[in-house]
């Protein structure tokens, strides 16, 4: 199966299970490196899907929490071959996806080509960056597509739907609903039945899975936008448990997830 | 990089760029979140309905004759001439309103937000004169302005932080990042994205996602069509270079640009050198830096192995960003401009020297072109020379006084 269609299996096992796919994302390295492998094993006993934020010096779709985290694994020297090293290392034990969540620059300087080589060895599925339109993805997609990597598209609150269809099919392994217009770990959005419609509008155009992202912080949010979404990705409040040295399990099994069934 | 040069180079003097894509060969473009998608769909289509509207081009001239006091004089530098063995032109942007050209961009810029229905504007700044700009434009035109400002950068240009309060902007520290402009154009960014829909960002030099460096050029492209008609008309010819700094480059695409279809006018972009070569010690992009994206563009940038952006050093915190405009960058590439690097020391000797010759104080960031301007004279004995006066230097008094000693 390829990166791709192993999202999108993963995903829908999740929801035959009657729930909402799980997909917990953390800054690779944070809050530190030795520490990645263990929370790596954490990550995978909940989730359905993992995703990983290469860290970059300038976040700028990011907020607060995640600029902090990406910072602190930066000065602890967390690069994106360091994490496709680390992540080759552990990936024939594993069976969960891994989704690498980078902004463009260091895949760029890396070169697509070597980039989709090196994926499928160490694991990864596909990505996500926040910093390229689909106007701008023809050359990374020329690359990722034949190893069967997903490009995965992300939709806003303030997305036409004539380009919420166009990027409902471009997308692969899933898309990405933005639920705030605003930055990660952001303000609830004002008008909550207003973005629960949304999500119900882009499920409707998309025949690929939904997953809604930004601002989702805890059990009660999981279940309420899981109604209208097919997986929720939490990111923020994950990174703040690990700031904070708090239980990372407890926090995964409290959202729920697959090892909750 | 393969670039099929002459290609590239016969383009660009026939004026075809931006292409369709907001590209400038292979650099530019627009790599921005999908939030901000659809404001910059609209940002695009209001700059090409507005910049070819006869009454939005006859309201802008308005302002720049009667507001910030266009045109600027070309000013003769016989002074200088004599020491360098040259013939020495001065464009005075240290003349118009707020002191900079910045002043340029900012009015042309508040004026388009008006028409497209901005409730706020948000700008960043390094040096402060684009955030004193924005200020003063956004009073003008009567619209809030909220600016955002590396702490860094506040400390070094404190008497700009003041000034842009009394005109009546919210001054924003950015404590994040490398706490000067990069990271407070990260941060305007961020406040764009969370409300795509009713600000305007107005941003400051020929940087970021298409359409902003052609909006930029557009509107800086000023200096560069009065300095070429005053030069034949006070010297009686093109000059043999145009010379300007280059931090973002916006006074330098304005001023080169009206000269780009000129073959026999050299172009000459002076970046900041800072106290070294290494990589953080300097911003000279051009000359030290390679393809990538920042800040919605393809261009050239200061980057490690990895992709992560390099920190940057300048005395001048107006030249201080790792990046360059697009189109400098396929300047660089195709030949037409070339690039050069002056360190912080020869560049506040030329602001010295430009004092005592010729009675006129020059920002720490123009004292880099005079430098640069300063080299190629011994290059080229006799030559006619323009230099690009970005700014006046009364902002820098505090960081010269600390250099005196």
């Amino acid at each position: 199966m390829s990166g791709a269609a192993s999202i999108t299996a993963a995903i829908k096992a999740a929801n035959a299970d009657g729930r909402p796919a799980l997909i917990p994302f953390m800054t690779a390295g944070h809050p530190n490196r030795e520490g990645f492998e263990d929370h790596l094993l954490i990550l995978e006993r909940t989730a359905d899907v993992i995703e990983l934020g290469v860290p970059f010096t300038d976040p700028l779709a990011d907020g607060v929490t995640i600029q902090r985290s990406s910072e602190v694994a930066l000065k602890a020297g967390v690069t994106l071959n360091w994490i496709l090293d680390a992540l080759q290392q552990s990936a024939s034990h594993r069976s969960t996806p891994v989704l690498l969540m980078s902004y463009l620059n260091p895949l760029l300087t890396m070169g697509y080509k070597t980039l989709a080589e090196r994926c499928p060895s160490a694991g990864v599925a596909g990505f996500i960056v926040p910093d390229l339109p689909y106007e701008e993805s023809a050359p990374i997609r020329a690359e990722l597509e034949p190893q069967g990597l997903a490009l995965v598209q992300l939709v806003s609150p303030v997305t036409t739907d004539d380009r919420m269809r166009l990027l409902c099919k471009a997308s692969a392994g899933f898309v990405y609903a933005v639920t705030v217009t605003g930055v990660t770990g952001g303000e609830k959005q004002a008008d909550h039945a207003a973005m629960l419609a949304y999500l119900d509008r882009v499920r409707s155009v998309s025949s690929l899975p939904v997953c809604a992202g930004f601002g989702i912080r805890d059990a009660a949010q999981v279940r309420e936008i899981g109604a209208h979404a097919d997986g929720v990705i939490v990111g923020s409040a994950l990174v703040e448990v690990l700031e904070q040295e708090g239980d990372l399990q407890a926090f995964l099994k409290s959202l729920g997830g697959k090892d909750n069934v | 990089m393969s670039l099929d040069k002459e290609k590239l180079l016969q383009s660009l003097v026939n004026g075809e760029y931006p292409d369709a894509q907001g590209r400038y060969g292979p650099f530019g473009g627009r790599y921005v979140p999908e939030t901000l998608v659809g404001a910059f769909t609209r940002l695009e289509e209001g700059v090409d309905k507005w910049l070819n509207d006869g009454n939005f081009r006859d309201e802008l001239n308005t302002e720049l004759k009667n507001w910030v006091g266009r045109p600027t004089p070309l000013t003769p530098a016989p002074r200088l001439g004599e020491r360098w063995g040259a013939e020495v032109w001065l464009k005075r942007e240290d003349l118009a309103h707020t002191g900079a050209h910045k002043i340029n961009n900012a009015i042309g810029q508040a004026l388009l937000a008006k028409r497209l229905g901005a409730k706020r504007i948000v700008a960043e700044t390094g040096a402060g004169q684009h955030g004193v700009a924005s200020a003063a434009a956004c009073a003008r035109v009567g619209l809030p302005c909220e600016v955002y400002m590396g702490q860094i950068d506040m400390a070094r240009q404190a008497p700009n932080v003041d000034r842009m309060q009394r005109l009546g902007a919210k001054v924003i520290a950015v404590t994040t990042g490398d706490r000067t402009l990069r990271a407070a154009i990260d941060e305007a960014m961020r406040d764009w994205v969370a409300s795509p829909n009713d600000t305007y960002y107005l941003l400051g030099s020929a940087v970021g996602g298409h359409p902003y460096p052609y909006l930029v050029r557009e509107l800086q492209s000023v200096i560069g069509r009065e300095a070429r008609q005053q030069i034949i008309d006070q010297s009686g010819g093109l000059p043999d270079v145009a010379i300007a700094c280059v931090g973002g480059g916006s006074n330098a695409i304005g001023l080169f640009h009206p000269f780009i279809a000129d073959g026999k006018t050299d172009l000459l972009g002076v970046e900041a050198g800072g106290h070294g070569n290494g990589l953080g010690e300097h911003s000279a992009t051009v000359v030290h830096g390679r393809p990538g994206v920042l800040h919605g563009t393809y261009s050239l940038l200061l980057h490690d192995d990895d992709g992560q952006i390099q920190e940057t050093h300048s005395i001048s915190a107006g030249l201080d960003y790792p990046g360059v405009g697009p189109e400098h960058a396929l300047l660089a590439a195709t030949g037409r401009a070339s690039y050069c690097a002056v360190d912080d020391q020869t560049a506040l000797l030329a602001l010295n020297e430009c004092c005592e010759a010729e009675g006129i104080l020059i920002a720490l960031e123009t004292a880099h072109a005079f430098a640069g301007a300063r080299l190629y004279a011994q290059e080229h004995a006799g030559a006619r020379i323009l230099i690009g006066v970005s700014g006046r230097g009364d902002k820098d008094l505090a960081t010269l006084l600390e250099h005196a000693g």
